[in-house]
């Protein structure tokens, strides 16, 4: 059966390599949960998606040939991402896919494109989708661990031993708590508080309280993404705690300042992506011409603020149409031969170089640790 | 003692939220039997058109203001296009009528307004209040204030004015309250009115305090539901007392136990009162007529 659908598949895609030869457009895919529980990322991924297929076009497309992008809606549902991946590769003929905007997803569109040997580039945290490294699939985002050690690492760094979090219960938070507890003891720190609260809770000063009422507690740090994070803020303003707080790259958008309130966010440290300090980038900073790029045209485009999660998307896309430039766009192994290829690219979230062992090619230096001062980002250093 | 008076002021600013939203499912519960899971949906319409409204330039009582009326003109419109046209059908197709409504409301709430979280200023300041060593927002005691009063009026609604009896006479009886002179169809269109505003009553006084968004309405509508449930479907005493009991449980639990076994901890009371009292804690007995 596996292999039926397999030739069948790649029967699709020679077909596809003579037709789109005689339309002169390539075509890619994406499934993006631009609607359901995880709208929150897949929206503002699908706009710069849509945005930069335009200026790609618009600019000339690839090597003189339009890109052409099918785009459907798996509401974060992964049982629809993977009838998606099915039909994206089987019916649209695409020669990549990008998408997955959750671990989920991004988990069903995986063994579709694996099985159909179609590059897939994910835009979902968890470590599990490139470890162990599979041949057609890469993913863009850091991984939820990188998260934790850049944060552990500030936290090393100012002399603090003793941390407590508070952690969400949803996919993200849940993930992210696992890890940072795997990783926690590299630090030489101790986890001596380990709260959590649903996403949709309106009040976490219980909690809270029992964090601070700790003994010799040093440091809060606060995985999680959505709402929550910005109602712990304003808790932890609430109860005038005065320990240094840290939140994770979940919430790293200006949506966030705006939310949990800049006086309550004042002082707040997490490790995020260049995006969001455009303005404070050196002028000879490798990102600073393509954060800037992208940052101009998705607020003009959308007229709201760019984050972290529709970065991720810009830099799937950078990724494959250069790829798409220098590899044969008709054949998928060619162009997966040269996605691996990709080095020292600069990207949004930080500077891409693939090898056959690393499919996300960043490390932890791609994350820079913010601060919050009056209602903006500063960087620390 | 700093600590059990920041969990209880934890647990009533959460409960506060669950009673108002518990309240809404009251007034057309006592119409018709049916439990109206588009109740979420209306708080967060109540949320979402407020922030709409304030957005756009409109000063925050009167953005409140608009919230409640369009809303309310939204669960009229639900009664007269999706449950009218049923009227004939039982309750438990209704019930689904009002789950297919809820999606309904959902998908065009992400079209109309957008997929981000969004707030408005808090009524009265975010300076929280202390007292005896713990803190409580000045938000929510308009949230607390707006319960109490929403309780008040429907107690007062239900049990002083002709209206509110010809409500509850619906209810027990269609037929026989139709004989008796009430116009049946008003009494419905009343009460989803009157609970779609109490809906966007809570959103507009909770959103400073939970945040919305398009799809907050389903966690509003389960933990009122089951706040609801525990005091008595129907009663608005039980409906108050239900949804600060479980707002307290899940504080308490959260603050001498672990945040892991809140949700569970308010359950597990839910499913011991829902054991030995099945019509909850002030609920009506049932007495079948033979």
């Amino acid at each position: 059966m596996k292999k039926t659908l397999s030739t069948t598949a790649l029967a699709a895609i020679v077909a596809l390599g003579a037709g789109s030869a005689a339309l002169a457009e390539i075509r890619i895919g994406a499934s993006i949960s631009a609607t359901g529980p995880a709208a929150f990322l897949g929206d503002p991924e699908a706009k710069t998606l849509e945005l930069l297929v335009e200026e790609l076009n618009a600019a000339g497309g690839i090597d003189g040939e339009n890109l052409r992008l099918v785009m459907y809606d798996d509401g974060g549902d992964p049982n629809r991402a993977r009838t998606f991946a099915t039909r994206l590769i089987e019916d649209d003929e695409v020669v990549a896919i990008i998408g997955g905007t959750t671990t989920g997803t991004t988990m069903s569109i995986l063994a579709v494109a694996e099985d159909a040997e179609v590059p897939f580039i994910s835009l979902a945290g968890a470590i599990e989708i490139i470890d162990p490294v599979r041949p057609y699939t890469f993913k863009t985002p850091h991984t939820d661990r990188m998260a934790c050690q850049k944060i552990f690492e500030d936290i090393q760094a100012r002399g603090f031993t003793r941390v407590g979090m508070i952690s969400g219960t949803d996919g993200f938070g849940a993930s992210m708590q696992a890890q940072c507890k795997q990783v926690i003891g590299d630090y030489g720190i101790e986890l001596v508080a380990d709260e959590t609260y649903n996403p949709t809770d309106a009040d976490m000063t219980a909690q809270l309280t029992k964090i601070r009422n700790t003994a010799g507690i040093e440091a809060i740090v606060n995985p999680g993404f959505g709402q929550g994070p910005s109602i712990v803020t304003r808790n932890y303003k609430q109860l005038a705690i005065d320990l240094p707080f840290y939140q994770s790259h979940g919430v790293a958008s200006d949506g966030f300042i705006e939310l949990a309130g800049a006086d309550a966010a004042e002082g707040i440290r997490l490790p995020g992506t260049a995006l969001l300090v455009a303005n404070l980038l050196a002028e000879d900073d490798p990102q600073k011409p393509v954060v800037d790029a992208y940052k101009t045209a998705y607020e003009s485009h959308t007229n709201s603020s760019v984050g972290t999660f529709g970065g991720y998307a810009h830099d799937a896309f950078l990724i494959l149409t250069e790829a798409l430039g220098r590899a044969d766009a008709t054949d998928p192994a060619s162009i997966r031969d040269e996605i691996e290829a990709t080095e020292g690219l600069a990207g949004t979230t930080g500077i891409y170089t693939f090898t056959p062992e690393d499919h996300l090619g960043l490390d932890l230096s791609a994350f820079r640790m913010l601060e919050i001062r009056d209602g903006a980002w500063t960087l620390v250093d | 003692m700093s600590e059990l008076l920041q969990f209880l002021f934890s647990g009533v600013t959460v409960g506060a939220v669950y009673a108002l939203v518990a309240l809404g499912f009251t007034i057309i519960y006592n119409a018709s039997d049916v439990v109206n899971f588009a109740q979420g949906e209306f708080v967060m319409l109540g949320g979402m058109i407020t922030w709409a409204a304030h957005a756009a330039g409109l000063p925050l009582p009167l953005a409140a203001l608009s919230a409640i009326v369009i809303t309310s003109a939204i669960g009229v419109a639900m009664n007269k296009l999706a449950i009218e046209p049923a009227r004939g059908a039982p309750v438990v197709s209704l019930i689904i009528i009002t789950i297919g409504a809820s999606i309904f409301i959902q998908g065009a709430a992400q079209i109309v307004f957008d997929k981000q979280i969004h707030s408005f200023p808090a009524f009265s300041g975010d300076a929280p209040l202390r007292v005896g060593g713990a803190t409580i927002l000045p938000q929510s005691l308009w949230v607390l204030g707006g319960a109490v009063v929403v309780f008040v009026g429907l107690w007062v609604f239900f049990t002083r004015t002709l209206l509110g009896r010809a409500v509850l006479a619906t209810s027990n009886n269609r037929l026989a309250a139709q004989l008796v002179g009430i116009n049946t169809n008003f009494v419905m269109t009343l009460s989803f009115a009157l609970s779609a505003g109490i809906g966007a009553l809570a959103g507009a006084l909770a959103t400073p305090i939970t945040l919305t968004a398009y799809n907050v309405g389903i966690g509003f509508a389960l933990k009122g539901f089951a706040g609801a449930m525990l005091g008595g479907m129907g009663n608005p005493k039980g409906a108050l007392v239900g949804g600060f009991l479980i707002g307290l449980i899940e504080a308490l639990t959260a603050g001498y136990l672990s945040s892991t076994y809140k949700d569970a901890a308010a359950f597990v009371v839910i499913l011991l009162v829902l054991f030995f009292m099945p019509q909850g804690l002030f609920g009506r007995k049932s007495t079948d007529r033979v």
